[in-house]
């Protein structure tokens, strides 16, 4: 029946190839322009939000999160009104995740404060009684990479038009005078904290990896 | 499939991805055995410092176990039967020789500094396309390597028709080849900002569409890496391995297209009732469901055709290994499609249930035919008999009892944690606290750890019995024909 083209290896893999290509056509490309747009009001994250999202990135924070809240009641009352497509437009990647050992975050902005992460970062269970989650201790002393957010800013505002200001722009030079600025947000973020080595390394003008994951969960909302 | 005297088939490049699916297969499992117990006992998330919590160590055992351990046992298994089915010998060609060897070296190369930038939080963290972009250019060489010598050897062939294993091969090679480019499109950062690390890049795509484009690959990893080289292998290791000739064509034809047709739409059902648009959802479980046939198909074909020669079942572990691994098949590609269904998936996404479906696929199926697999080549790689039945007898019930142990306890796990976190009151107020749902899991997370404990140890009496087998089984004269010769 089909053994002529067992027989022809080319026309053999320009068929399956067509067989598996058209799937992808049909089901991703219709929506492609209208899942990119924003929702009213959404900002950029911030260059030390980025950052933070890095951290939260390297230490995988997706293995056991989720940032999907489902339209059911029971996950509304738990997490807060269900997600919309157009509140993810500058995550790049997205951070859903696919597992829940843990509570979803995608509005933990809403209902948990800079000092509750502090502890709950430093000792799980101090607040959390029971909690499986590991302690992430060197969060408080590893320094955050906030020149590769910056770096991070500028190419999603060059290469995708996220409307970020005048003053992200390429270079080192650029990178020098916006430093201050995440310094500066750094520094609000460490007023709340107890953490007497992370105050002081903020003062130095270096962000501390749990200062910029805090100002990160503290803007999903 | 008769075999040739004529030709002196060439296992060098096999008999090295050989090795690496064992190495990385310890590596990956014991990992994975790890971060299972860390869910029991998190005390054991500071044995490694910052680089041994779970939420670091987690990508890593996917990663090894996935594009370590399996792709190894596919590119091993390839070197070894293309030449084969294909009637061509690998040292007829000095060309394909050095390509084979190359891809080896680059695949190395590439999976040390995948464990390594792993470990250190180097991350795209997209699931199962975790690689930073230097690797993942890195990756797009090794894959058109493996291109080069499989074309290479199909413009050689003496055998003109293509057998079935070459038909899921080729499959393999072009559906990640088109999955893997398109979901890792990604910007470096420093070459645009001129600033910052080398090692970090966006994604092309956004939310939503970011979403789509990694389940199409994510669903799609477990269709080509997971499911389609594997049936490369079982139709060429059961009929050979049994003497029995594939049941039937016509069917094999069938499941064939038909699972290169559906497949693909089914990566939505990844992402019911989340902000993809509902038709989207729907196409994803409609599909996921009609996959049951082609993935049944295939199945089906290969119980069948050990039709009138079941005795084989009790006398040869090999055909028990690739038996069990065709019905783990089945009750995988079933348990998917009721997964998918967006009533159900209500219930387990999130859940333990979603990795215990997972893993009776790739302990029952996959794992399982890997090692098949290579325990037929063995003994003809190396001219020797297979070192010990006993042993592999032994591994086989404890690695049985360990998948068994794994999808129990996680389809428990899921289904009460899915059930708490939507019991409501009499006043409808949600009844428990999100740890409440955690500490309930402890002993199913417990009997999961054991589990791996089980299965490792199968493992580990599997590469010694390789091992023992290169270096000390009974030397053969001739080539067994069928059944493998074990002592």
């Amino acid at each position: 029946m089909f053994h002529w083209l067992e027989k022809n290896p080319f026309l053999f893999s320009v068929g399956v190839f067509i067989v598996i290509a058209f799937a992808g056509l049909i089901e991703i490309l219709p929506n492609f322009a209208e899942a990119a747009r924003p929702v009213v009001g959404l900002k950029p994250y911030t260059v030390l939000e980025l950052a933070g999202k890095e951290v939260y990135k390297k230490d995988n924070c997706i293995a056991c999160h989720s940032q999907l809240i489902r339209p059911f009641k029971a996950e509304t009352d738990r997490y807060g009104q269900y997600s919309l497509s157009g509140e993810y437009a500058y995550d790049r990647p997205f951070l859903w995740g696919s597992k829940r050992t843990g509570p979803d975050l995608h509005r933990v902005g809403n209902y948990r404060t800079t000092d509750w992460h502090e502890n709950h970062m430093w000792d799980p269970t101090s607040v959390v009684p029971g909690s499986i989650m590991p302690a992430y201790k060197h969060m408080f002393t590893n320094k955050a990479d906030i020149e590769t957010a910056y770096a991070e800013a500028v190419t999603v505002k060059t290469v995708f038009n996220t409307p970020y200001g005048d003053d992200i722009k390429p270079g080192r030079e650029a990178w020098e005078a916006y430093k201050p600025k995440v310094i500066e947000e750094a520094k609000k973020i460490a007023a709340d904290m107890k953490n007497q080595d992370v105050k002081d390394a903020v003062n130095r003008g270096e962000v501390p990896e749990i200062v910029a994951l805090i100002a990160y969960l503290n803007r999903l909302k | 499939m008769q075999s040739n005297a004529a030709l002196e088939y060439d296992y060098s490049v096999a008999k090295l991805f050989t090795i690496t699916a064992i190495l990385f297969g310890f590596v990956g499992m014991l990992i994975g055995t790890l971060i299972a117990a860390q869910l029991a006992f998190p005390e054991l998330n500071y044995l490694l410092g910052e680089y041994g919590t779970f939420s670091r160590l987690r990508p890593l055992h996917t990663n090894v176990v996935i594009y370590g351990f399996t792709v190894s046992g596919v590119f091993a298994t390839f070197y070894y039967l293309a030449q084969r089915v294909l009637k061509v010998s690998m040292a007829e060609s000095k060309f394909i020789m050095f390509i084979g060897k190359l891809q080896f070296v680059l695949y190395m190369i590439l999976a040390v500094s995948m464990v390594v930038t792993l470990l250190l939080g180097i991350t795209a963290n997209k699931e199962y396309a975790q690689m930073e972009w230097p690797l993942d250019l890195l990756t797009v060489v090794v894959w058109v390597l493996w291109g080069v010598a499989m074309f290479g050897l199909i413009g050689m062939r003496r055998e003109k028709a293509l057998y079935i294993s070459m038909w899921y091969f080729i499959a393999c090679f072009l559906g990640v080849a088109m999955l893997y480019l398109f979901n890792n499109m990604e910007v470096p950062t420093a070459l645009v900002a001129g600033v910052g690390s080398m090692m970090h890049s966006v994604s092309m795509y956004a939310g939503t569409n970011d979403a789509l484009v990694q389940w199409w690959w994510g669903h799609n990893a477990v269709a080509f890496v997971f499911t389609v080289p594997i049936i490369a292998m079982i139709y060429y290791f059961l009929p050979k391995e049994s003497g029995q000739a594939v049941y039937s064509y016509k069917l094999s034809l069938l499941s064939f297209w038909g699972l290169m047709f559906v497949y693909l739409w089914a990566g939505s059902h990844h992402l019911l009732w989340s902000t993809v648009p509902d038709w989207m959802q729907t196409m994803g479980s409609v599909f996921s469901v009609v996959l049951i046939l082609p993935s049944w198909g295939s199945a089906i074909n290969m119980l069948l055709t050990m039709k009138g020669e079941w005795n084989q079942l009790t006398e040869n572990p090999l055909i028990k290994f690739m038996v069990l691994a065709s019905t783990f098949y089945m009750l995988s590609t079933l348990e998917g499609p009721i997964q998918a269904i967006k009533s159900v998936n209500a219930i387990a996404h999130f859940t333990d249930w979603i990795p215990g479906h997972v893993h009776d696929g790739v302990l029952g199926w996959v794992a399982f035919m890997i090692m098949a697999g290579i325990m037929h080549m063995a003994p003809r790689m190396y001219k020797r008999e297979l070192y010990s039945k006993k042993l592999v007898e032994a591994q086989f019930w404890l690695q049985t009892t360990a998948v068994v142990l794994y999808f129990t306890s996680m389809w428990i796990a899921g289904i009460t944690q899915g059930m708490m976190w939507r019991a409501v009151d009499e006043y409808g107020n949600l009844m428990y606290s999100f740890i409440d749902t955690v500490t309930v899991l402890h002993p199913y997370y417990a009997i999961r750890a054991l589990s791996g404990v089980l299965y490792l140890t199968g493992f580990l009496m599997f590469a010694y019995n390789i091992y023992k087998t290169a270096t000390a089984g009974r030397k053969l004269e001739n080539e067994p024909q069928f059944r493998t010769p074990m002592a």
